[in-house]
């Protein structure tokens, strides 16, 4: 007697935690059976198999029928089919909208394109998540993006207020969002030690201090991208390293506050001027869109490489930056001041994040 | 012209696409009532219409506003093309239609398309303005209040209850009509939805009508089914129970006075009152007009010359010198609180030296196999109550009897289709009573006589009638009908408990003798009427007071089990003792009801649900050989299925069955019969005997050893099952209720043999009287699979309970989650050459597994109980079977339990709180204090209120009430919007802490989609209802051609079942409800063809659409306005949680 038709409709939707995380996991229903029954749980309700199998069945076609939903959330708490609820609601939206930080890692700086996702088969293998979580998760990335594209304002609250997610999650996809929109490049084998956590940081940093946003609250442009004026004014920093007056006073200035401050002043003061060339000329690349995908690479090789060679302490490399931020007030001929110190607090928290001692 | 009715829509959302290349809509509204149409503008380009209309006003007849429903569709506007439809609302306007309930309707529904399923929402508003119609010969009913509860509502007291109300009205059913074969199946579909919405609405205002006749105010235990026929039409049928009902809050809060009657009925000590001076004989007189009419039933043909000189004897000792004496004794020492409200009385008449009186004999089973198809098959299931009068109890039962048949018989059916009553009602319970009849559908000819119906359906009632009867019952309680239809065979059942009740309750029959005062119709009848009852019987409290001593012994928590017969002429073998709670009266050995357990029975340990399931194939067939194969097979299903439920009560150690329902489903190639029950153990009954098994061949060495290892077994699991249920009866001395046994039984027998000569009752013996165990002779392999079976039904997982009543005996203090749900499952029976024992067998495991998947599925819930488990089988086809359950589970809290068990004495005041309210509420009127001068003052205004008989005060008092009400409504809605966001967060803080409280989950309560709960009870657990806002009664069609594309079977009967709780929860948020109680599924007819990627389900529910507050925001009260605070009792019923 087999049975063609086997559902249960509650008038609360039942939710079970575990098939769901199931489900998002990308498992298919028999997968998910015999991943239940290896939990013991046939031991512990003293049911049986087909029990399982039916009650499984009915959990994903739950869920995929309230997929649909999930993909807005704010429908999900508006909608009258499902009452769930809303405490259920934002843990199915946390649940949904979650990600796996490898999986992002792998995809920061990408285009979120059909080609991408072609792709997704290779990153499965890569990390080791079921191809259809890492569809899942990729068309997640892609609905946030579309959905702030043309939106004004904060970029994670924005995220926050379309998706409904808490909030250390929407600062996370914007984090995803920027990278999108500024396609840094993250793949190199050189930057394989940055974790997705230290590149969101970075994002956020970078976000922080140098999108419109940042300034004035009610910003005109959208957040994802670091407004063209800031970008183009950056050109007008180059007179700290070209000017070779400019750049010995900047020089004396840093020694003379860090002396015997940090452990490897002598360090420090040979490799001055390379140091102080790297960091601005970082920032003197990043208004041509060909040059800005070696942001990273730049930093990593240039600043955070030699300093690691010569065994700076996080300590030393913090002392440094700021004395070497604050120190041009000082300096005679150098008008650019805030927009200095604007690039500068980026750029000194990018590195300070991604310095792996 | 006496209706407004006013509309306005206000906006969509979440609209579908409906223009592809634009991704978006252009939407507008029709909205449509009888004939008139009204259009909002289009709306363009949108998904989240703003329409903001005006007030669209149709001006109606208020019996169109009671049949029609207002209908609402909203379209795609296209300027080339015709229309598109996008969906409908169906709006009920008829919980508008009376005062008490919803003054507007408004908020967000779902728009639904038969094809498509919920596609976006849309909110309306939707007012009525009524004027009342004072026109006797008037067509319309409004104002006559409907409930599907089927006890007396919780916020209303019963005045009256009058009786059985029924009415059908048939019609083509457009599915077969010829223009089916032209139109779309959406435009068949709606049409099939419009069509049985007038009819129930035509058939709810005929009802009503019925209503005003009886001088009732409302109909409780409504019921209403549609028989779809196929070709012959369309058949909406409806039963209810017509009260006079008299609403608390209202008359606690307008008329502090009425409370003052209990109060100084307190203080008047009845039956200590020594005041002889109001001694009189006052009502010998209607007592002797009495008729005694017990008109000889058909099917007892045999049996009737024997009654019907018992009865000639009967009326001559009844006005005897002395006169009936009647006494009052204060009961229910589980009432035994501090209230003053509390006291409780009883009526009992006695009169002296009476011959025992009975009306038939029955056998416990008379078949009457029919050759012709019309002929119907009867079963009187009623053998599993048994016993005898007592020796004092006879006479006093009698006069009782007498009494009440009096008032009864004048009614042409005495049925109650209520299964809770109020303490007192109910006096004894005789036993199942049920009928069934296999008809050949024909074409109904004339819709508006549907004669051929109703004569079916009087046929079986009658029958019904005339079994009660031979039970020495004259009342039908718990009393239900249904059918199954099966091409063009119909089986019709109906069925009941036998049984004796108080009269005092049904006032309008011992008023009946009172000429005058029925022929002048007043709005203050009732009072008048009430009151002279109560004068009536007032002066007879005195001189019974005598008789005090011997019946005081008997406390009402078993006197619904003594036997209402008598025990000298039992109506068929059966086994009695002595009370073992009373030790006066007799009780029978095992106890079959189809109502719930009275709150004030005594139980031991816990309840639970018992099921018995069998199937039968039948060859195929045509018309009448066809029924009559159905009919030849019918009295051997139910002989064992009630075979089957009786060894699994005996396995389970108890003696007492509530709430039976047995359904028998009719297929093409089988029948199949499913009984599900809730099995008890009532501390008046005897100790059920164990199951001896017997083999036939005894001389076979290790057939022998078979034999005592199943014996073992099956001794192991009744020990077990005592162990689980925690049934562990008083010891008691077996001298003490051994002897009488034997003597009453052999007598029985004596008379029995004399007034029959049938051996059809030793045939079909369902009592099985047999002394101590129950012996089960093993003479073949059919009887060894049949232990089998017993052994193999598997009891709860630990933690779990589960019943088919309102409330799990032994279990009190219930925690406020519930979780109602629907399950539907469908299996095919695979191979062709099934038996009997094969098919049993897969039908068991397939219920077996149904529950088995239940339990597991809400393992989270534990510890928890599954009330109201409700299972429908259909036999959609050839080898299909399908098995719908609905039930809730509620969660209990298991400390309190243990803790409660030790107390059997608080055992009635462990029920449901909201059940307290009606203890403490009811006995106001139950005894008010003749001598008071105005007692009934308050109840005339009221009633006034309610007939809306008196015109324009009524009318006034009317806007009084629905202004009080809206300041209600709207306090409760504010509290329910806070405490909601308080909920949510105190449940999102175990989640990782702090990560989203503070942000999403505000904004996901911001939404506001008020939580509506649903529950098959007729109380929600923890909460009061304060008020009923009308009858919810709903019916949809869901079709697909493209069954695989929505998950298949399963995928789209889960998304349409979840649609219809959708849209009963939005009707109800709409009414400004937020619960829906005493739900039912009552139809759920699916049909599917993968071959064609085709499915259609059609759906039908109901219930009673609630407000209800949280007890423990009740307790916060004193802050809202006066009038919601003088619900006063409401504190006491606090205490029990």
């Amino acid at each position: 007697m087999t049975s063609d038709l086997d559902i249960f409709v509650g008038n609360t939707t039942l939710i079970d935690e575990e098939v769901y995380q199931l489900w998002l996991d990308g498992y298919t229903v028999s997968e998910a059976v015999s991943r239940r029954l290896r939990g013991g749980l046939l031991e512990r309700s003293g049911t049986s198999v087909s029990v399982l199998q039916s009650d499984t069945r009915d959990h994903f076609r739950t869920f995929q029928m309230l997929e649909r939903l999930l993909h807005s959330p704010p429908r999900l708490c508006q909608q009258l089919l499902f009452q769930i609820p809303p405490p259920r609601q934002a843990a199915l939206i946390q649940g949904y909208y979650a990600f796996e930080p490898a999986l992002a890692r792998e995809l920061l700086g990408k285009k979120l394109s059909k080609g991408t996702k072609k792709e997704l088969d290779e990153v499965s293998a890569r990390t080791g998540l079921s191809l259809r979580a890492c569809r899942r998760q990729f068309d997640n990335f892609k609905r946030v993006f579309k959905a702030v594209e043309e939106l004004k304002g904060p970029l994670a609250e924005l995220i926050q207020q379309h998706f409904l997610l808490p909030p250390p999650l929407a600062r996370d996809y914007a984090a995803i969002v920027f990278f999108a929109n500024s396609r840094f490049e993250t793949g190199k084998r050189r930057l394989q030690f940055l974790s997705f956590g230290d590149l969101a940081a970075c994002a956020q940093h970078m976000m922080g201090h140098w999108t419109q946003g940042a300034m004035t609250p009610e910003a005109a442009e959208p957040d994802g991208d670091v407004p063209r004026s800031f970008l183009q004014d950056l050109k007008e920093l180059k007179v700290l390293v070209s000017d070779k007056d400019l750049l010995d006073q900047h020089k004396s200035l840093v020694c003379s506050a860090l002396r015997g401050k940090i452990s490897v002043y002598n360090e420090m003061e040979t490799n001055f001027k390379a140091l102080s060339r790297a960091l601005v000329n970082v920032g003197l690349k990043l208004p041509h869109p060909r040059d800005v995908r070696d942001f990273f690479v730049d930093l990593v090789e240039k600043v955070l490489d030699p300093c690691r060679s010569d065994h700076w302490s996080l300590g030393d490399l913090r002392l440094f930056l700021g004395s070497y931020t604050t120190a041009p007030r000082a300096l005679g001929g150098f008008r650019h001041q805030l927009l200095w110190e604007r690039y500068m607090a980026g750029i000194s928290a990018c590195l300070l994040r991604m310095y792996h001692e | 012209m006496p209706g407004k009715l006013k509309v306005k829509i206000v906006a969509g959302r979440h609209l579908p696409v409906m223009d592809r290349a634009s991704d978006l809509t252009d939407a507008f509204v029709e909205v449509k009532f009888g004939n008139t149409t009204f259009k909002t503008d289009v709306y363009p380009k949108s998904l989240n219409p703003q329409w903001n209309s005006e007030w669209f006003k149709f001006e109606v007849d208020d019996e169109e506003l009671q049949d029609e429903p207002l209908q609402i569709t909203v379209l795609d506007h296209d300027t080339y093309s015709a229309n598109d439809a996008i969906g409908k609302v169906y709006i009920d306007i008829d919980p508008l239609l009376y005062s008490e309930a919803a003054t507007v309707i408004s908020g967000w529904f779902p728009i639904y398309d038969t094809i498509h399923g919920i596609r976006g929402e849309i909110n309306v508003v939707v007012k009525v303005d009524l004027f009342n119609d004072l026109n006797r010969f008037r067509q319309s009913s409004c104002g006559v209040k409907f409930f599907c509860t089927t006890s007396i509502p919780k916020c209303y007291r019963a005045v009256i209850i009058h009786g059985f109300v029924e009415e059908l009205v048939v019609n083509e059913d457009p599915e077969y009509q010829w223009i089916d074969r032209i139109r779309t199946p959406r435009a068949s579909n709606e049409a099939r939805q419009r069509l049985i919405s007038l009819m129930s609405g035509e058939l709810q205002r005929k009802i009503g009508l019925k209503v005003l006749e009886m001088r009732g105010n409302a109909v409780v235990g409504y019921l209403q089914c549609f028989d779809l026929e196929g070709e012959s039409g369309l058949v909406v049928r409806a039963i209810g129970t017509v009260c006079t009902l008299d609403k608390l809050s209202n008359t606690s809060a307008f008329l502090p006075a009425c409370n003052s009657p209990s109060k100084e009925m307190k203080e008047i000590p009845f039956n200590e009152d020594p005041n002889p001076n109001t001694h009189s004989s006052g009502p010998s007189t209607p007592l002797k007009n009495q008729t005694y009419s017990f008109s000889p039933s058909k099917s007892y043909s045999r049996q009737s010359s024997s009654s019907d000189t018992d009865l000639s004897l009967t009326p001559k000792t009844a006005p005897s010198p002395q006169g009936p004496r009647i006494f009052l004794f204060p009961s229910s020492p589980t009432l035994s609180c501090d209230s003053p409200h509390l006291k409780k009385s009883c009526l009992l008449l006695s009169g002296s030296a009476l011959n025992p009186l009975h009306s038939s004999h029955v056998s416990p089973v008379v078949l009457r196999k029919s050759v012709s198809f019309t002929e119907e098959l009867l079963l009187a299931a009623s053998g599993m109550g048994s016993g005898s009068a007592g020796k004092e109890g006879g006479p006093f039962k009698t006069l009782l009897r007498q009494q009440t048949q009096s008032a009864l018989e004048q009614r042409e059916f005495p049925f109650f289709t209520l299964t809770t009553f109020p303490p007192g009602f109910l006096v004894h319970v005789g036993g199942v009573v049920s009928a069934r009849s296999v008809k050949l559908l024909d074409r109904i000819h004339n819709p508006d006589e549907p004669e051929t119906r109703d004569a079916w359906w009087a046929e079986i009632r009658q029958e019904i009638k005339s079994h009660a009867k031979a039970l020495g019952c004259h009342a039908v309680v718990g009393y239900s009908e249904s059918t199954s239809i099966c091409e063009e065979v119909c089986i019709l059942s109906a069925s009941g408990t036998a049984a004796v009740l108080n009269p005092r309750f049904l006032q309008d029959g011992t008023v009946e003798g009172c000429l005058e005062q029925r022929l002048s119709w007043q709005p203050g009848f009732f009072s008048i009427g009430s009151e002279k009852g109560e004068v009536d019987f007032f002066p007879q409290s005195q001189d019974s007071s005598s008789l005090l001593g011997i019946e005081e012994a008997s406390p009402p928590g078993c006197g619904f089990c003594h036997i209402p017969y008598d025990e000298l002429n039992m109506p068929f073998p059966a086994h009695l003792t002595y009370c073992y709670n009373c030790r006066k009266q007799k009780v029978p050995d095992v106890l079959f009801t189809t109502i719930d357990l009275p709150v004030e029975a005594i139980v031991i340990g816990k309840g639970c649900l018992i099921q018995a399931r069998l199937c039968r194939l039948k060859k195929k067939a045509q018309a009448e050989a066809n029924a009559t194969s159905i009919s030849n097979l019918l009295p051997f299903m139910e002989y064992e299925v009630h075979t089957q439920l009786m060894n699994k009560l005996k396995l389970r150690g108890m003696n007492a069955l509530f709430g039976l329902r047995i359904q028998i489903t009719v297929g093409e190639n089988m029948l199949m019969g499913l009984a599900s029950a809730t099995g008890v153990y009532l501390a008046a009954l005897p100790t059920p005997g164990g199951i001896q098994i017997a083999g036939k061949t005894p001389n076979d060495g290790t057939y022998e050893q078979h034999i005592s290892h199943m014996q073992k077994k099956i001794n192991d699991t009744i020990a077990k099952n005592k162990e689980l249920y925690e049934i562990n009866p008083p010891e008691l001395p077996e001298e003490i209720i051994g002897s009488p046994i034997p003597e009453p039984r052999q007598r029985s027998r004596l008379l029995r043999s004399q007034s029959e000569s049938s051996d059809e009752v030793t045939e079909l013996d369902l009592s099985h009287g047999k002394k101590d165990a129950f012996v089960l002779e093993i003479d073949d392999t059919d009887a060894m699979e049949d232990v089998h079976s017993l052994l193999t039904d598997a009891p709860p997982p630990s933690g779990f309970y589960s019943c088919n009543t309102e409330i799990m005996p032994g279990i009190s203090n219930w925690t406020p989650e519930i979780q109602m749900f629907t399950a539907v499952r469908v299996s095919r029976l695979g191979n062709i050459n099934l038996t009997n024992q094969t098919l049993n067998k897969n039908f068991n495991d397939l219920c077996e597994n149904l529950l088995k998947s239940l339990y597991f599925k809400l393992r989270s819930m534990v510890p928890c109980c599954l009330c109201h488990v409700n299972f429908t089988v259909a036999l959609p086809e050839d080898e299909l079977v399908q098995i719908a359950v609905t039930a809730v589970a509620i969660t209990f809290d298991k400390n309190q339990t243990l803790q409660a068990n030790k107390a059997p004495t608080e055992k009635s005041q462990q029920r449901a709180s909201t059940d307290n309210e009606e203890q403490l509420q009811f006995p106001l009127e139950l005894c008010p204090d003749p001598l008071a001068s105005q007692p009934s003052l308050p109840a005339k205004e009221v009633l006034e209120g309610a007939t809306s008989q008196t015109g324009i005060p009524a009318a006034q008092r009317d806007r009084c009430n629905s202004w009080i009400e809206l300041i209600k409504l709207k306090a409760q809605t504010i509290r329910r919007g806070s405490i909601k966001t308080t909920a949510s967060l105190d449940k999102t803080s175990p989640l990782a802490e702090g990560y989203l409280r503070h942000r999403s989950v505000p904004s996901c309560t911001n939404s506001t989609v008020s939580v509506v709960k649903m529950t098959p009870l007729s109380f929600l657990p923890g909460a009061k209802i304060t008020k009923y806002l009308g009858i919810i009664n709903m019916f949809f069609i869901r079709e697909t051609t493209s069954l695989r594309e929505e998950g298949g079977v399963s995928g789209f009967l889960h998304a349409f079942i979840a649609e219809v709780f959708a849209m009963v929860r939005a009707h109800v948020a709409a009414l400004g409800g937020n619960a829906v109680v005493s739900y039912i599924m009552k139809q759920c007819v699916f049909m599917e063809n993968p071959n064609k990627n085709q499915a259609q389900c059609l759906i039908n529910v109901s219930g009673d659409a609630v407000i209800f507050v949280r007890e423990s925001e009740l307790e916060m009260l004193p802050v809202q306005p006066s009038t919601v605070v003088s619900q006063p009792t409401s504190s006491g019923g606090d205490v029990t949680t």
